[in-house]
């Protein structure tokens, strides 16, 4: 058993909370600080006094890059765990585009059982969309739906589904089991070889644009096939002001699209390109300071739902070289968190409410992820972390726990640390630090089952 | 100057760009006498780093590294270690541990030059001899160099003078170092391009742009002719040759309506017959010959001051 006491909520009251069983089994509401530190507990070591700290529900990510199978030397699946629970996650969700890609049920059962194994927190397979990626015939979607992930979400992320006619029957097809189409919505041809957001500093320092009309086009056809196929379609990484109005559009007409922005995308623009260092190197671009308040503004009123990390490990020969020779893409789970408090919660753009909302509880909902995301209530799953909102701390690239040091934040001071992390009620961050997982947990394999039956 | 290193025109102040152009006029004065040599680099090796062909760039860095008395080595990456696939950072190290002072750097990707200069890799000086599609600080000097000597030799700086720049806007980088040191220096600038071939922020550039050379060819005291390639045909930004040939080439017709007193400039090679016809290439008012001679002599001014030569005229300008 595992007694928090003096934990503030979100919506600002203070509470004990008491953990058995991986469940939440006990919350009091309670008028003051209790002084006694929570001495009352059976277990002074099993107890925490949060007092001055925030308790939230663990955070859901829907975009990881975890790289394994096949780039063991940039990412596994175990430290892309560990740096998720570093970050207050306890979900995420693994991306298909691996080597071999994620596009049968073998490769996304090897996923999930590493992710079990690891036992940090919930990794949740991506499928592919179109067999390797190629974009021309769909891959076994329903196999990968019926097979031990339980695969519901399909992305061709890092390309983008852009012939129209497979992307109208992917969306139709995952209806039978209620999937969801994660589009990276990105037209190839007006992107060929493109490196950085197309604007003024592109044409200055000559570097190939990636025009912010690429997305769009692609969000606009996207909104309308689902809304002529009646399908869910989930878009990846919005960053420009065009994608957030047309995404606003299509929600006023009650189509059945969601959509995400990254932590980097809320606070860096195209301008730290200047110096040519690839850290900045992201895929979609680093855009101007308009894109960047008009995310937002979305994320804040809703239009965009949610926030979604694409951690993108590198190994540092993909990026201490030239920027054309470079790797696209930034690490992100563990700062992810910091960049959003600091980004739209010190911006005084959204409560600690709301914030739970987009990273949390609506990331589970989309995804169905039904031990996430959930109140912080008697019989819920215990997924939950502490966090001190008035301490910073300073990002340093070699404490980082994700096996690559990709990180645009090197050297900044972020706001909010986050102290302790409860996965399945086994604590997997105490003090800040990440704690050997006990192997009952890893070996629980039946846990993550336990109420994912869907009919 | 100011930085070890030269990567972009914007590195230079006015002053220190004015007192490149008259060190350049010294040096080539002194070689244009009997002995073309001068021993003030004796004893440092400079590495010619190209891993784009650029015969005449690299030739002109040569010479100017060798009348200056300097040890030069020629790295191309055809046929080297980079064709092995060695990173910049691994061949970058291996020159400068065979002891080079300054590494002059040709490379495809914009921004490898200041990659170069930025990251711990190498200590050397380095001289951005063209990077991808960004800058080409030194043939921007040479051209500077060469207009102010045709039109204003006496003159502080290239106040009034109108140039007109013509061709692939968006893939040049002697239209963007140009740009920027022409700007400088006081002088007016038209960029005439097929939109296809302008870029986007273009808007941001302390210029004019017109579509149409036929508005400004009788109004220019300086017609530089960009190269035009022909795989960009392929990419649709024009429908055939002939009709770029037809709008944007330099011909007779238009050579007729050229002032008297104006100069026709092409940082080459040319296509004649393309964006410039042979008797404009071979025109008098053609000062191309003479931009391939100025550049050796522009490259020398830069290796002196950068790689710490004695002033030799303390009135021209900033000196370090």
């Amino acid at each position: 058993m595992m007694k928090i006491s003096n934990a503030k909520t979100v919506d600002g009251k203070i509470i004990s909370l008491e953990i058995e069983n991986h469940l939440i089994s006990k919350v009091t509401e309670s008028s003051a600080i209790d002084e006694k530190n929570g001495l009352n507990a059976i277990n002074a070591i099993n107890a925490i006094n949060a007092k001055g700290k925030l308790i939230l529900p663990g955070l859901v990510d829907l975009h990881t890059h975890l790289r394994e199978p096949g780039r063991e030397d940039s990412e596994t699946v175990a430290s892309a765990s560990k740096a998720a629970t570093a970050g207050g996650y306890t979900a995420i969700s693994a991306m298909a585009n691996t080597n071999p890609v994620a596009d049968t049920a073998g490769v996304v059962e090897q996923v999930y059982r590493l992710g079990v194994e690891a036992g940090y927190c919930e990794v949740n397979p991506i499928g592919a969309v179109t067999k390797g990626l190629n974009g021309e015939q769909l891959a076994e979607l329903g196999a990968m739906a019926d097979s031990i992930a339980r695969v519901r979400i399909f992305s061709d992320d890092g390309k983008c589904v852009s012939d129209p006619l497979l992307m109208r029957r992917a969306l139709e097809y995952v209806k039978t089991f209620n999937g969801l189409i994660a589009q990276h919505a990105q037209d190839p041809r007006l992107t060929i070889n493109s490196q950085m957001n197309e604007g003024v500093i592109s044409s200055r320092i000559g570097l190939v644009g990636w025009p912010a009309v690429a997305e769009e086009s692609i969000i606009a056809r996207d909104i309308l096939l689902a809304d002529h196929v009646g399908s869910r379609l989930h878009i990846c990484h919005v960053t420009t002001a065009g994608g957030v109005a047309l995404i606003r559009w299509a929600k006023q007409r009650g189509i059945q699209v969601t959509a995400e922005v990254t932590p980097h995308h809320l606070l860096l623009t195209d301008d730290l390109v200047e110096n040519y260092d690839p850290i900045y190197k992201v895929n979609p671009p680093l855009r101007t300071e308009k894109d960047v308040w008009a995310l937002r503004e979305a994320l804040a009123d809703g239009t965009i739902d949610i926030v979604a990390t694409d951690h993108a490990p590198h190994p540092s020969e993909d990026k201490d070289c030239e920027w054309q020779a470079a790797a696209f893409g930034m690490v992100g789970l563990e700062t992810s968190l910091s960049v959003v408090v600091k980004s739209m919660i010190d911006s005084k753009l959204m409560s600690w409410s709301t914030l739970v909302e987009r990273m949390s509880t609506k990331p589970a909902q989309i995804a169905g992820y039904e031990k996430q995301g959930r109140d912080l209530t008697v019989g819920s799953p215990a997924n939950l972390f502490l966090l001190d909102p008035s301490a910073k701390w300073l990002v340093r690239r070699d404490r980082l726990n994700s096996k690559s040091k990709n990180t645009p934040f090197e050297g900044m001071e972020l706001p909010a640390v986050i102290t302790d992390v409860f996965y399945n009620g086994i604590q997997t961050i105490s003090d800040s630090k990440v704690v050997p997982v006990p192997i009952s947990n890893s070996l629980n394999l039946n846990f993550l089952h336990q109420g994912k039956d869907l009919n | 100057m100011s930085s070890r290193h030269l990567i972009s025109v914007q590195d230079l102040s006015k002053a220190q760009a004015l007192g490149l152009l008259s060190t350049a006029k010294e040096l080539a004065r002194i070689t244009d006498g009997p002995n073309k040599k001068l021993p003030t680099l004796r004893g440092k090796s400079i590495v010619n780093l190209f891993f784009e062909d650029s015969t005449r760039t690299r030739i002109s860095f040569e010479t100017a590294a060798k009348r200056l008395s300097a040890d030069v080595i020629n790295f191309s990456a055809k046929g080297s270690s980079v064709s092995k696939g060695e990173s910049l950072k691994d061949t970058a190290q291996t020159l400068q541990a065979m002891g080079a002072d300054a590494v002059v750097i040709r490379h495809g990707s914009s921004g490898a030059a200041k990659r170069l200069a930025d990251t711990q890799w190498i200590s050397a000086t380095v001289i951005n001899a063209g990077d991808g599609t960004h800058e080409h600080p030194t043939q921007a000097l040479l051209d500077a160099f060469t207009i102010k000597e045709h039109l204003r030799a006496d003159a502080q700086d290239l106040s009034g003078v109108h140039v007109v720049i013509v061709g692939d806007i968006l893939h040049s980088r002697v239209a963007r170092s140009n740009v920027l040191l022409l700007d400088k220096l006081g002088a007016q600038v038209t960029l005439v391009a097929p939109p296809t071939l302008l870029p986007v922020g273009v808007t941001e550039w302390p210029v004019e742009v017109s579509y149409n050379l036929d508005d400004v060819i009788d109004k220019c005291d300086v017609i530089m002719m960009l190269r035009i390639q022909l795989e960009r045909m392929q990419d649709s930004y024009f429908p055939t040759e002939r009709e770029y040939a037809r709008r944007y080439g330099l011909n007779s017709n238009r050579l007729s309506r050229l002032k008297s007193t104006a100069i026709v400039m092409h940082p080459g090679p040319m296509n004649r017959g393309l964006e410039i016809s042979a008797d404009s290439a071979d025109d008098v008012r053609s000062v191309v010959v003479d931009q391939v001679k100025n550049g050796v002599s522009v490259r020398m001014a830069v290796l002196y001051e950068l790689l710490g030569g004695a002033p030799i005229n303390v009135e021209a300008g900033e000196k370090k």
